[in-house]
């Protein structure tokens, strides 16, 4: 191994894109044996400042001192020769090679022209053992599960002798459980002498993973805190400007039934059934979360309910009447609205303006047209009243919605959505992506829609959020439901082992042998 | 190449800073194009040992130097400028008709065979039910395609140009058989071309002695009607969602398939009203090689329009303008005619290539002008907010 890097300095490191002052004059260091946060909402500059460090992008102003000695990185295969790695938030692995083939790709051989995979499967295991990462070398990278994907990623940076290395929102994608395995790992990592830096929102985690947390908002740096002692209110305030409003202790009083799933199944784009027979009820003025690891048929549940994903068989009920065969509009005019998990994709026409965009599905609607004519006159006072009303920042009604921020196209989006008065909203994801501010909004928008009378099926990957807003949690685990609990009967970890497909009473899943790596 | 008219100006609503600047872009830059196809064109031309300074005014004087040119540019304008709207109609749902020739040849056909069965009718009936005619026949021929595209997933681009070679088949077979002129055959000449059209279904010539015809008045009334079609209707803003982004348009239950298939046809109405102009206006009957390639050249006005009706305007005249001058250039500099076709091939190269650059411009300045405005607005909001 390498000479371990003990102190990484960036000092007033300014980035400017077109437009857009990325970082501005931003202090950072990072000490060999410590985990350093970075703390900030969305766009705050946290993911460039790691990519400057990791030679993706170059500095406009400042310096990068490693050890006493200023450094220039040109590309991240610069920084990987000083010891800098980065693990990014989408994996960089060939889902058909080995394990072994992932590590090997891009780094010479010790055998000259020769393959060495032995080699490097022997490494790996030396480094699976010392750090406890589990990983056989021998598997195949497409059949391991995100959380192992993860850490085949580290072998990588360990493997090319990184002593520092950046994860970017790294349990972005993890279950509870494996979000523990992961600080384990990092953990142990951190003792060997590692310097980690760990890019992050979320403040639980940042709070029980960190030494320091440095908090970046708008491109500039809020301050850096040691994180023992440190207050989640100050962290907060550090990253938003201010103080977040707490959501209340609300009362659960479920009306009349108002969707019904009975024996649901569906199949996925690859042709595999992601629905494997669900049944819910959601009722009036009730939240009811669908918790899961992403890719576990919650988006093929959402899509089959609004009618763009075609059912195999089982049937949907609104208000009590078959919706099953009704068509995507007929099933809008009735009172189902969505939110869609790809809100770029499925949500908005980014060349669209912002008016145009609201008027998606309503420009059919007799009040916004005369005739086959668009009446522009109603569409603008329209949309002016849901963007007044749903606080959308936006330059004027005839911007493009693709140059607003992320939280405020889903605050459009709702706004257009929850306009219809809907008996039943599908939210997939709201606020993946979103920004604090925008998050804690859509929060109270979701809450007083409950409260009116709408019956709100939600999924999320945020566990959290999914415990604070909803009355009744079902846990969706391989298109099965795994249990529905209410809220006040069930905790996170219980809900965590669930998502990972255990089931309470179910004997532990025996640990798994790493048979190539035993003698 | 998504093209955005600033529609509020229309709306009464104050257009947005920028937009002005923007607009001169997207509509200057395609032309600036046409410039430097023409330069690199010169180029060939010495190499050739012609003087391209001598060529290309004879080209200019030919389209632009007289009343005559004038009014044959016009008259080549005209049929590239329906054409052309339709192709625009047809890219606005993202959607590519390379149908035109097939459906201007069933436009004619059906105008022609309007005229020649009911010579008798008055002629403001007439010249209508010609126009009507062509259009439906042409809308069929778009149709096809269409509902092949929306209900099996067919590719347009194929299926029109399929449909391209069975027009064309079908006119060879109708003219040399039931549809060839009784006085050919009387005379023995046997022409592959029709009757001639009862001059009550002429279209008026304009100016004495030249071919220019009514037609391209015409033309330019559809020009007008699309891009209110586009941009204040309905239908014109479910096929542009349905272009822009196919799977928002569906999540908001826009039939994306229907909408297609509607915008395909409408394009093959546009091309199909090409042709019975074009039989009505010049031929006044309807003959062999009619559609002179407008079918496909009207895809290249159309870009060179960016795909705006209104843009088109100057577009098709300047490519009309580029077909006669050519013509005349040929003449005048004895160059071989292959060398026409580069240059117009250059054009639409530097035409398409010129949308990506302005794409690029407008963005860098986009994101300049939100660091301005979003604070501006921000603040806005706080002070109704109190």
């Amino acid at each position: 191994m390498k000479v371990m890097i003990q102190h990484v300095e960036m000092k007033g490191i300014v980035k400017r894109f077109p437009g857009v002052l990325a970082c501005d004059k931003v202090d950072f260091d990072l000490k060999a044996g410590e985990v350093h946060a970075l703390l900030g909402e969305n766009g705050a500059g946290k993911s460039t400042l790691m990519k400057i460090l990791y030679g993706m992008y170059q500095i406009d102003d400042g310096s990068i001192v490693i050890d006493g000695t200023e450094r220039h990185f040109h590309s991240p295969a610069d920084a990987l020769d000083a010891g800098i790695g980065m693990i990014h938030q989408h994996f960089m692995l060939v889902p058909t090679m080995t394990v072994a083939q992932n590590v090997a790709l891009g780094q010479p051989s010790s055998r000259g022209f020769l393959l060495d995979l032995d080699v490097v499967s022997e490494r790996i295991c030396e480094l699976s053992a010392e750090y406890g990462l589990k990983v056989n070398p021998n598997d195949l990278v497409g059949h391991l599960s995100v959380g192992e994907q993860q850490r085949v990623e580290i072998i990588k940076a360990l493997y090319r002798g990184a002593s520092i290395i950046i994860l970017d929102e790294p349990t972005a994608v993890l279950t509870p459980q494996e979000v523990d395995d992961l600080f384990i790992i990092l953990k142990k990592m951190v003792k060997e002498g590692h310097g980690l830096v760990f890019i992050s929102h979320k403040l639980h985690e940042v709070t029980a993973l960190c030494n320091r947390i440095t908090v970046l908002r708008d491109g500039k740096m809020m301050g850096t805190r040691s994180a023992e002692g440190v207050e989640r209110h100050d962290l907060i305030k550090m990253m938003v400007g201010r103080d977040l409003k707490t959501l209340q202790h609300r009362d659960y009083n479920p009306g009349p039934a108002r969707l019904e799933v009975r024996g649901l199944h569906v199949t996925g784009d690859r042709g595999v059934e992601s629905v494997r027979g669900i049944d819910l009820t959601v009722h009036s003025g009730e939240i009811l979360g669908i918790a899961g690891v992403s890719g576990n048929g919650q988006l093929e549940l959402a899509e089959s309910l609004i009618g763009v994903r075609k059912v195999d068989s089982g049937s949907i009920l609104l208000n009590g009447t078959d919706i099953t065969n009704l068509k995507l509009n007929e099933r809008i005019d009735q009172g189902v609205a969505i939110i869609p998990e790809e809100r770029m994709l499925d949500g908005a026409i980014n060349d669209f303006s912002v008016q145009e965009n609201v008027f998606l599905h309503d420009h059919m609607e007799k009040s916004f047209r005369k005739g086959i004519f668009l009446d522009f006159k109603t569409m603008a006072a329209h949309a002016r009243e849901l963007v007044r009303e749903f606080t959308v920042k936006t330059p004027t009604l005839d911007t493009p919605i693709k140059n607003l921020s992320g939280g405020n196209i889903q605050k459009l989006i709702m706004a257009r959505e929850l306009a219809r008065k809907p008996s039943v909203l599908v939210a997939a994801q709201p606020t993946r992506g979103v920004d604090i501010g925008a998050s804690e909004y859509i929060h109270q928008r979701l809450l007083m829609q409950r409260d009116s009378g709408t019956a709100i099926l939600l999924s999320s990957e945020d566990l959290d959020e999914l415990y604070e807003l909803s009355d009744r949690i079902a846990v969706i685990y391989e298109g099965q439901i795994m249990g529905i609990f209410e809220r006040k009967d069930t905790d996170i970890q219980t809900l965590g082992l669930l998502m990972a497909g255990i089931k309470p009473g179910d004997p532990p899943k025996p640990e798994k042998v790493i048979a190539a790596c035993e003698d | 190449m998504a093209f955005k008219f600033p529609v509020k100006s229309l709306a009464g609503r104050e257009p947005s800073h920028g937009e002005g600047f923007e607009f001169f872009l997207r509509t200057a830059i395609p032309f600036l194009g046409v410039i430097a196809a023409l330069l690199i064109s010169a180029i060939i031309l010495l190499f050739l040992k012609t003087n391209p300074i001598v060529a290309y005014s004879a080209m200019f004087q030919g389209a632009f130097g007289s009343v005559n040119g004038w009014s044959q540019s016009l008259v080549k304008a005209t049929p590239l400028l329906l054409v052309g709207l339709g192709v625009c109609i047809a890219f606005r749902a993202s959607v590519i008709n390379v149908g035109g020739e097939g459906q201007i040849i069933l436009g004619a056909l059906a105008g022609t065979w309007f005229a020649l069965t009911f010579p008798d009718l008055p002629r403001f009936i007439l010249i209508p039910g010609c126009m009507t005619a062509g259009f439906l026949a042409g809308a069929f021929w778009g149709l096809i395609p269409g509902f092949l595209k929306a209900r099996y997933k067919v590719n347009e681009i194929l299926s029109t140009i399929m449909m391209n070679s069975i027009a064309l088949q079908f006119m060879n077979f109708l003219l040399q058989g039931p549809m060839m002129d009784p006085e050919g055959i009387k005379a023995g000449t046997f022409l592959a071309q029709s009757a001639r059209l009862p001059p009550t279904s002429w279209l008026a010539r304009l100016i004495p002695r030249t071919m220019l015809h009514s037609g391209v008045y015409v033309a330019l009334i559809f020009a007008i009607l699309v891009y209110i079609f586009l941009w204040r209707t309905t239908i014109g803003y479910q096929i542009r969602a349905v272009g822009l982004n196919p799977r928002a348009s569906r999540y908001s239950g826009i039939n994306v398939p229907f909408n297609q298939m509607l915008s395909l046809t409408i394009a093959g109405g546009l091309s199909g009203l090409a042709g019975v102009i074009e039989v009505m206006g010049v031929h006044r009957r309807i003959l062999e090689g009619l559609t002179g390639g407008y079918g496909f050249t009207g895809i290249v006005a159309a870009l060179l329009g960016s795909l705006h009706p209104l843009g088109m305007l100057p577009a098709s005249v300047l490519f009309g303008g580029l077909l006669v001058g050519a013509n005349t250039m040929q003449r005048a500099v004895q160059i071989p005619a292959a060398l026409i076709n580069a240059i117009l091939g250059l054009i639409v190269l530097f035409v398409s290539g010129s949308a990506l650059w302005i794409h690029q411009i407008i963005k860098k300045r986009k994101t300049a002008a939100i660091v301005v405005a979003l604070p501006k607005a921000a603040a806005a909001s706080e002070e109704t907010k109190s």
